[in-house]
């Protein structure tokens, strides 16, 4: 499963995507909205995906994943649109027979999808002012 | 030739569209497209040297040649995710 939604994710899709009778492990990434950037207070986040290329490029991430580890059972799950705090953002899950190759594959996926896959935040803040970030700093105030 | 262009996030925002068709020369690469985005918008030429190109779904260079019905892309620095 490589999806881009627009519904409320709870982890269980990824999780029941990947389970496997020859799985020892199960490593599940919750991404969650967090109420501050660097201590300025966010009211609520927004995000845009590019849908038909990010979940190309999220399979791609799985193949590699494959090609590391010998890992197949990689799902990914993105939401789109305006997110609260707290709500979930991104969930991966990654089943593999032995937990340490999973945690490792689980974190590259993580780290690749931030690279790779073309998604966009806006943070809004509580001040009022709002900002298309790029992963070092606000890449454009709205 | 006629392509398709899309355009995500700041992109979107400032031009105020999300894509648009554009009717092209033979022998046109993904730079004609951003040449002729700039006309309209000289300020994203200081874009330029963070952003990608995709042409179907596949990051691409500026030379990049097109052909009829592509569907190509303006792609920001992207920030799917969480900063976790």
């Amino acid at each position: 499963m490589f999806k881009i939604t627009d519904k409320i994710i709870t982890g269980s899709e990824v999780r029941e995507a990947v389970e496997a009778p020859d799985a020892g492990a199960i490593v599940l990434f919750l991404g969650t909205v967090r109420n501050n950037t660097d201590g300025r207070a966010v009211q609520h986040l927004e995000y845009e995906a590019y849908p038909p290329m990010a979940e190309k490029k999220m399979a791609e991430i799985a193949q590699e994943i494959s090609d590391k580890w010998g890992i197949h059972r990689v799902a990914m799950i993105h939401r789109v649109g305006k997110l609260e705090i707290g709500e979930v953002s991104v969930a991966v899950a990654v089943a593999s027979p032995h937990r340490k190759d999973g945690f490792e594959a689980c974190q590259y996926a993580m780290n690749r999808l931030k690279q790779i896959v073309p998604i966009w935040k806006r943070e809004v803040w509580t001040d009022g002012d709002a900002g298309w970030v790029k992963p070092d700093a606000v890449f454009f105030e709205t | 030739m006629k392509v398709t262009v899309k355009y995500f996030a700041v992109c979107h925002e400032m031009l105020n569209r999300s894509e648009e068709e554009m009717q092209l020369p033979e022998g046109s690469t993904v730079k004609t497209i951003l040449k002729q985005l700039e006309e309209e918008w000289p300020e994203i030429a200081e874009f330029y040297e963070v952003m990608q190109m995709s042409v179907n779904w596949e990051y691409a260079t500026e030379d990049t040649e097109l052909s009829e019905g592509d569907e190509v892309a303006l792609i920001p620095p992207v920030t799917g995710g969480t900063d976790v």
